[in-house]
């Protein structure tokens, strides 16, 4: 891979892995400090890599620089000897050196207990899920105001007076308690989730977003956070293993899901033999697990939901188990896009005429998808409502995919 | 936008009780579409509970009596609290519920917002 392409994905995926080792071992009141080092790490390998050309291992050296920028930190720093590394010798006793562990295991230890940290309840829920982005996802400012249709300077003073008040509060970076666990594991399944949404659903929704490779990999870093969850005996939960097989089903779509101009291939359309199927079968394994204890999660509902869409075939079977589980979600969580596939699975299963007089009722008037449905219901049934439909639909349309989509069917109809 | 309760009241304990079990396990596909139709309007308030048939009437003086009636044949089936602007559309979503093909009825009341 050429160093233009590397630096980002490096970035993406040791940011915050380095980040989460040096908060763990230093504290939240450090994280400042921990960023700019790494930082600084980063631009050192911009400015080095494009005039000497890539090292052998381009991630050891991350870690190997990084650790002599904390290490001369510490020593060209006086705050630092009499403040920091007094709580480090008691953390980790007799050793001259201060020790930066950037083994897999301690990588894995922090990023745990910097999730847990993150997601404390001293902070707001959006604050969260932003500093959770920026710390654990290595994502920028910007990438998270785009992905919260928000600008700039909002995510900045989000992220920020979340970071002051972890401080204040005192928070310690440790591995979480069963109580804190079970406080907190739905807003870090959340935080989890919406990385893998913004990785999974961007891609060719916004014209900035359409990396497939980068968007790819926030996937994959979801995956993996979650992974880490499950790892951990305590917080190896059923919602957690459901979580991890609805990614993995998702996942297993994403080759499809593109053609090689970027351009979105809808589900009916997509070559089923692109579909992976070990990540079908790695959803499936996760999916037995997660059906343990008695408490449905939204994510089993939607993991349940993904299961069947890895069945290309139709029948009867498939929608009615599609639509029942919609069902389900909207009564636990209503969401306006749950309610429209499901108004989709309700055509499936109880014909087009009923779905019209249901989807009729929803009033979703802002959304395009909305317009898209009922153009789509009254094809074949009333084909000049459809089309004023899919006009309406066009009109509300914002990227180029969707668009493009929408098009083709108007198409289809004027033919 | 004014919170509703829709009481489902059927015959539960009579010889000829209606529905019948058979009914029953023929309405809960239905049933389950229209809860997920008004969900899917975020018309739901409260996701709708199963209430045990058993059933127990207390009344004046302490007195209680077994079954889940009071004076009448039909008793709560079920219920649940929905969203609409007025009592013409919780009508609109009541008439909806299956079972009412089969002898139940459905009482829909509009909460009084307290001041």
């Amino acid at each position: 891979m050429e160093e233009r392409a590397l630096i980002p994905k490096l970035f993406r995926t040791e940011y915050r892995k380095i980040v989460a080792v040096l908060c763990y071992l230093s504290g939240i009141e450090h994280i400042e400090i921990a960023e700019d080092i790494v930082s600084d790490t980063f631009l050192a390998a911009t400015e080095l890599w494009s005039i000497k050309g890539l090292p052998e291992n381009p991630t050891a050296w991350l870690y190997t620089v990084a650790k002599n920028k904390t290490k001369n930190y510490l020593k060209r720093n006086s705050f630092f000897e009499q403040k920091l590394s007094a709580d480090i010798k008691y953390l980790t006793p007799k050793t001259e050196e201060i020790e930066i562990d950037l083994s897999n295991k301690n990588i894995a230890d922090s990023q745990l207990a910097m999730i847990f940290t993150v997601c404390n309840p001293a902070i707001s829920s959006e604050a969260q899920v932003a500093l959770a982005l920026n710390l654990l996802c290595g994502f920028g400012v910007q990438e998270i105001a785009d992905a919260f249709l928000t600008n700039k300077e909002v995510i900045y003073k989000r992220i920020n007076r979340a970071k002051e008040k972890l401080k204040e509060a005192n928070i310690k970076i440790e591995q979480p308690t069963i109580s804190e666990i079970n406080n907190r594991l739905d807003s870090v399944l959340t935080t989890i989730y919406l990385l893998f949404s913004e990785g999974y659903y961007s891609t060719g929704r916004r014209p900035e977003s359409q990396n497939t490779i980068l968007r790819k990999d926030l996937c994959e870093e979801a995956m993996r956070l979650c992974y880490l969850l499950i790892e951990n005996t305590s917080t190896n939960k059923p919602a957690v293993n459901a979580l991890f097989a609805l990614m993995s089903f998702h996942s297993s779509r994403f080759d499809a899901r593109t053609n090689d101009d970027g351009e979105t291939i809808l589900y009916e359309e997509q070559d089923e033999t692109r579909w992976n199927q070990e990540l079908i079968e790695l959803g499936t394994h996760f999916l037995n697990l997660a059906s343990t204890g008695n408490i449905v999660s939204k994510y089993h509902l939607e993991a349940g939901i993904a299961y069947w869409h890895t069945q290309k075939q139709d029948s009867a079977e498939k929608w009615e188990n599609i639509l029942q589980l919609y069902n389900s979600l909207l009564i636990l969580e209503y969401s306006p896009i749950a309610a429209l596939n499901r108004t989709f699975a309700l055509a499936k299963t109880n014909g087009k005429k009923e779905a019209i007089v249901e989807a009729e009722k929803l009033h979703l008037t802002d959304y395009h998808f909305y317009y898209s449905l009922l153009g789509n219901l009254y094809t074949e049934i009333d084909n000049k409502k459809a089309l004023q439909h899919f006009q309406a639909a066009l009109h509300l349309a914002h990227s180029s995919a969707d668009k493009a989509t929408i098009s083709k069917n108007i198409e289809r109809l004027l033919n | 936008m004014n919170e509703f309760l829709l009481v489902i009241h059927r015959d539960l304990t009579s010889a000829d009780a209606k529905p019948s079990p058979e009914q029953m396990q023929a309405a809960i596909k239905p049933f389950q579409d229209w809860i997920g139709g008004i969900a899917a309007q975020n018309k739901l308030v409260t996701p709708p509970k199963r209430w045990d048939s058993d059933g127990r009437v207390v009344k004046e003086n302490n007195t209680v009596t077994n079954g889940p009636y009071a004076e009448i044949k039909e008793s709560i089936g079920g219920m649940l609290i929905i969203r609409a602007n007025d009592y013409d559309e919780a009508v609109e979503i009541a008439k909806g519920c299956p079972i009412l093909q089969w002898g139940a009825k459905v009482e829909v009341r509009m909460a009084i917002v307290t001041a």
